[in-house]
């Protein structure tokens, strides 16, 4: 006979679930409207999307920080309400891409945006808890509702993105079960602050401790199959590839970001107990991404591929920084994403505006690096304005992801890793090649044609989303200090 | 005014962005409005320095990242204030003589750029603010080098981008270990320089943190063997990349040496003084020796410019005033001649089309002007008494000698190759019969030339005769560094260097 467990309502703290209850709520009224009246605009979905995302928004960052609800399951930290938001910040900046001056396919759907917001939902549950299986369930929600968002861009190679990223993603799902039973399996939960205390106490007992780093092993693998860390990353650029433009940078951030809380929350653990080998692993693996895939990235010849290979490089970039597991490097990674996110959805944004529906510059590629050959005379805004998103990825100051790289070195160095500084500034100075390639070919080649109709896809909301990412990334020096005074003290008051 | 070096960084550059709007016709005269205003400004930051105090004055502070220690910090001492000068005066001049129809708009914005990451280089007084400034600096240069240059433009440019950009992100992880050693030691973050100045490092330390630095600033130099970008990109810019390029960007390196290597790490330095000397010496044997074997006019200026870089890091690590008062003096006369050389090279380019030697010949007769100016400018390159290279030159070798009689031998000797392979190509292109038949109607210079290179000749000779109103402020902040290296050096045997290098008339 079971114990019948009375729970009182102010136990749940259903406080905690508000944001991702908002997300799910604004999906399910999305689908009730479309029951209703079917035919309605994108323009309608996307700023009802809009509008929910800024409740959701207002719902995170009236959290308390530090508290815990729902039978233990949410864990309410510093880096869980910062990571929210910049989730909803990224989401906020991507929707309103829909409203194209032409018409594509998935926009027609109001499903397209209820998926939308069952992933951020997903997403939101993932970086709030330190429970294996919510984490597990979040991940997946958020997953599956990605790949059907990649396979809705209607096109051959979109269906064969979202069969790609599905399998790999299957795989990975796989390794990070595994790796949850086993770490269950040795010290019998399932929640990571118990499972530190267990580890803690029996470090010495040496089989325990080979089953615990065997079981730490499968999840990073499962974290490098979603980050994209090399040698699992190699779905990313086709995914990347398929996906719209938009989509895509946005499979750059979010995603990874999520994933990175994760994997700051797990590995961090690891570390704090002093398994050394995790560390030395994590290193590795962001060291041969960041390497390798800038190497790929300079033989590509498409610019939406090369963006591709170039987010992976900064994944590895910012995965070094969780090996270094102190409160600097774990802050230098949301700076660095806080900067990246603009930097990067603007570019992707640039791409995406000069999307044409036939490919008139190349028989397989959409964004070839001769259909931007000198822009400058075309259209010198628009080259301009990409050639300081190139400038700022490739960590040019004053330009915003600059603050972000120096952060993280900095961390680096401070924790007695002067290598890893080395290593980074190298990479750093490998990918001013790709992105100058970009510039060469807008600035001083000729035009291979001089219709004037590079940026087809142009309409007022996108140039809006572009202007606020320039903002961004050109004064980024004015705001870095009150961005860090923030985001330190949220990471340090959740103690990483 | 308290905010003159606010105003004399930003001017350009918010010069620059309104230039959007200015008309394509009109551009060029407002490029050249703008850069007078800005070489007066520049100026009157001259008439209201106190060249008798050694330190650092018109100090600008504003903390932007306090929690990392990066603030908004500027200054200028005797050491800068002279390439401020130089740069927005080059810039002036090289618009003026500047001979581009096409895009003119776009590289009149450029320059503009170009100029506040120079001015902001040299007042910087944050390392991070520096690095932007040092950084920034590759950007408007790479198009101006990419979009106006020769053939293999793209080439040149890209391969001056990364290897530059690749140097100096280098020194970012010496500059950023640096910041850690001074929080370290204080439990304060800073950036700024004068607070590096008082950090005394472990010898150690020194050493590794003097080869970070030693790579972004040789890049910029070029100091052998990393001087293989410097042929491409003069080979390939438009004359006032080159102008640029050669007059003020090469300074960045030399001045970066005297501004951190020296007073931040002085033990290392002095353990580095052979080493360097060494490849300064190289550099200036062999690349007096590469100049005399081209064939391009354009070339020879450009191998016998970064033989008088050697020079001058010679000078840099003679460790006493003399040495480095010389240097600096030597930086001003190379910007000022080589500028004036490169922009003599583009006006027969101009004309001709070719930067052949044997194109030429016989010039004398067709162009006699020219002629006379590039006599004098050739005179002032190799050195020769009352003209402004000699003044430099001449106090970097009596500097040396101090260290190493030797090398100075060697370095003095490289001064008659100098001479050789800037008279012969003089002889080649001035004199003789004009052998080629189209070189018969070469117009001489006009108007627009005279008056960009008269006020160059102007100065060689004024500083070349009365040098004193400008090495007078120079010495007296190089000798506050030599004093301040004294007593910061660690090492018995620095001190003793520092100090035996010294003795004599500074005293």
């Amino acid at each position: 006979m079971l114990e019948a467990i009375s729970v009182s309502l102010e136990d749940l703290k259903l406080a905690t679930l508000t944001p991702m209850l908002v997300a799910i709520g604004g999906a399910l009224a999305i689908l009730i409207i479309d029951l209703f009246k079917d035919g309605l605009h994108k323009s309608l979905y996307v700023m009802l999307t809009l509008l929910v995302l800024l409740v959701d928004l207002g719902a995170v960052l009236g959290l308390s920080v530090n508290q815990r609800g729902f039978f233990n399951l949410m864990l309410i930290d510093g880096i869980s309400i910062i990571s929210q938001a910049l989730i909803l910040l990224g989401s906020m900046l991507f929707i309103p891409l829909a409203l194209t001056s032409k018409r594509f396919h998935e926009y027609s759907y109001p499903e397209y945006f209820a998926l939308f917001l069952f992933m951020i939902a997903g997403y939101q549950f993932m970086v709030s808890s330190d429970n294996l299986i919510l984490i597990f369930v979040g991940l997946e929600t958020a997953s599956l509702a990605l790949y059907t968002l990649i396979a809705m861009h209607n096109r051959p190679n979109s269906y064969e993105a979202a069969v790609k990223y599905f399998t790999m993603g299957a795989m990975a799902a796989g390794f990070f079960a595994m790796g949850a039973a086993t770490v269950y399996a040795t010290t019998g939960s399932v929640e990571l602050y118990k499972i530190a205390e267990v580890m803690q106490s029996r470090m010495d007992e040496a089989g325990l401790m080979i089953a615990l780093i065997g079981g730490g092993t499968l999840l990073l693998v499962a974290f490098a199959f979603k980050m994209s860390l090399f040698p699992f990353h190699t779905w990313g650029p086709d995914a990347y590839e398929g996906a719209s433009a938009p989509l895509a940078g946005y499979m750059s951030i979010i995603p990874k970001l999520a994933a990175l809380v994760v994997a700051m929350r797990i590995f961090g653990m690891y570390i704090d107990i002093g398994i050394e080998a995790i560390r030395d692993a994590i290193l590795v693996l962001s060291v041969l991404t960041m390497t390798l895939a800038n190497i790929m990235a300079l033989v590509q010849g498409d610019v939406k591929r090369m963006l591709a290979y170039s987010s992976i490089s900064h994944a590895g970039f910012v995965m070094a920084a969780i090996a270094l597991d102190t409160t600097k490097g774990n802050t230098g990674i949301f700076l660095y994403y806080t900067m990246f996110l603009f930097t990067n959805l603007g570019a992707f944004a640039m791409l995406w505006i000069s999307r044409h529906k036939n490919n008139t510059y190349h028989d397989r590629f959409d964004h070839p690096y001769e259909k931007f050959a000198g822009l400058i005379h075309v259209m010198p805004m628009g080259a301009v304005v990409m050639a300081l998103f190139m400038l700022s990825l490739a960590g040019v100051p004053p330009f915003s992801v600059f603050w972000g790289k120096i952060f993280i070195m900095g961390a680096a160095v401070d924790a007695g890793y002067v290598w890893l500084a080395i290593v980074m500034g190298i990479n750093s100075a490998i990918s001013a090649y790709y992105y100058l390639k970009l510039i060469v070919y807008m600035f001083l080649k000729d035009p291979a044609s001089n219709d004037g109709t590079i940026y087809y896809n142009l309409a007022k909301p996108l140039m809006t989303i572009i202007g606020i990412a320039v903002v961004v990334t050109v004064t980024s020096i004015f705001y870095v200090q009150p961005l860090i005074n923030y985001i330190s003290y949220m990471v340090g008051a959740s103690g990483y | 005014m308290d905010h003159i070096l606010t105003i004399l960084v930003f001017f350009p550059a918010f010069a620059g962005l309104l230039g959007f709007v200015v008309d394509k016709g009109s551009a060029r005269a407002y490029g050249i409005a703008v850069a007078t205003i800005e070489l007066f400004i520049a100026l009157w930051l001259w008439m209201s320095f106190d060249g008798s105090n050694g330190g650092m004055q018109f100090v600008e502070m504003l903390p932007l990242v306090p929690d990392f220690g990066i603030s908004y910090y500027l200054g200028v001492d005797g050491i800068s204030l002279f390439i401020v000068i130089l740069a927005a005066l080059m810039t002036l001049v090289g618009m003026i003589s500047m001979s581009i129809e096409k895009d003119v708009k776009n590289m009149i914005i450029s320059l503009l750029f170009l100029e506040m990451t120079m001015v902001g280089v040299f007042v910087a007084l944050d390392a991070i603010v520096f690095y932007v400034f040092w950084e920034l600096s590759l950007v408007p240069m790479l198009y101006i080098i990419g979009a106006w240059g020769g053939p293999r433009r793209v080439y040149a440019a890209v391969k001056f981008f990364l290897y530059t950009f690749f140097g100096s992100l280098i020194m970012l992880v010496g500059m950023l270990f640096l910041a850690y050693l001074y929080h370290d030691v204080t439990g304060t973050w800073s950036f700024a320089i004068t607070d590096w100045y008082a950090l005394v490092l472990p010898m150690e330390y020194q050493v590794w943190l003097f080869i970070a630095f030693f790579f972004g600033f040789a890049i910029k130099v070029p100091m052998f063997p990393f001087h293989t970008w410097l042929p491409y990109a003069h080979g390939q810019a438009p004359t006032i990349g080159s102008v640029i390029l050669a007059a003020v960007l090469l300074k960045m390196g030399t001045y970066g040496f005297v501004r951190f290597s020296l007073p931040i790490f002085p033990d290392a330095s002095v353990m580095m003084i052979t080493p360097i000397a060494i490849l300064s010496l190289i550099m200036v044997v062999y690349t007096a020796m590469v100049a005399y074997a081209q064939k391009d006019i354009k070339q020879v200026i450009a191998y016998s410019s970064v033989s008088h870089m050697g020079i001058i890091m010679l000078g840099v690590f003679a460790m006493n005033a003399e040495g480095i008062s010389g240097s600096i003096f030597l930086m001003l006369s190379h910007g000022i001649v080589s500028g004036a050389l490169f922009m003599l090279v583009g006006v027969i380019y101009d004309r001709t089309h070719t930067k052949e030697l044997d194109k030429f010949g016989g010039l004398a007769a067709v162009m006699p002007k020219y002629a006379t100016i590039f006599g004098i400018m050739l005179m002032a390159s190799v050195g020769l008494p009352l003209t402004i290279g000699f003044v430099g030159e001449f106090l970097v070798l009596l500097g040396f000698y101090k260290v190493s009689p030797m090398m100075t031998i060697v370095a003095g000797l490289t001064i008659i190759i100098g001479s050789v392979y800037m008279l012969s190509i003089y002889k080649r292109t001035f004199f003789g019969r004009v052998t080629h038949e189209e070189n018969k109607k070469l117009k001489d210079l006009n108007s627009k030339e005279i008056i960009s290179l008269v006020p160059l000749v102007a100065i060689v000779i004024w500083l070349g005769i009365y040098p004193k109103p400008v090495l007078e402020p120079i010495d007296n902040s190089v000798k506050a560094l030599v004093s301040f290296m004294e007593k910061k050096a660690q090492t018995q045997e620095a001190k003793d260097i520092i100090i035996s290098t010294n003795t004599g008339e500074d005293k």
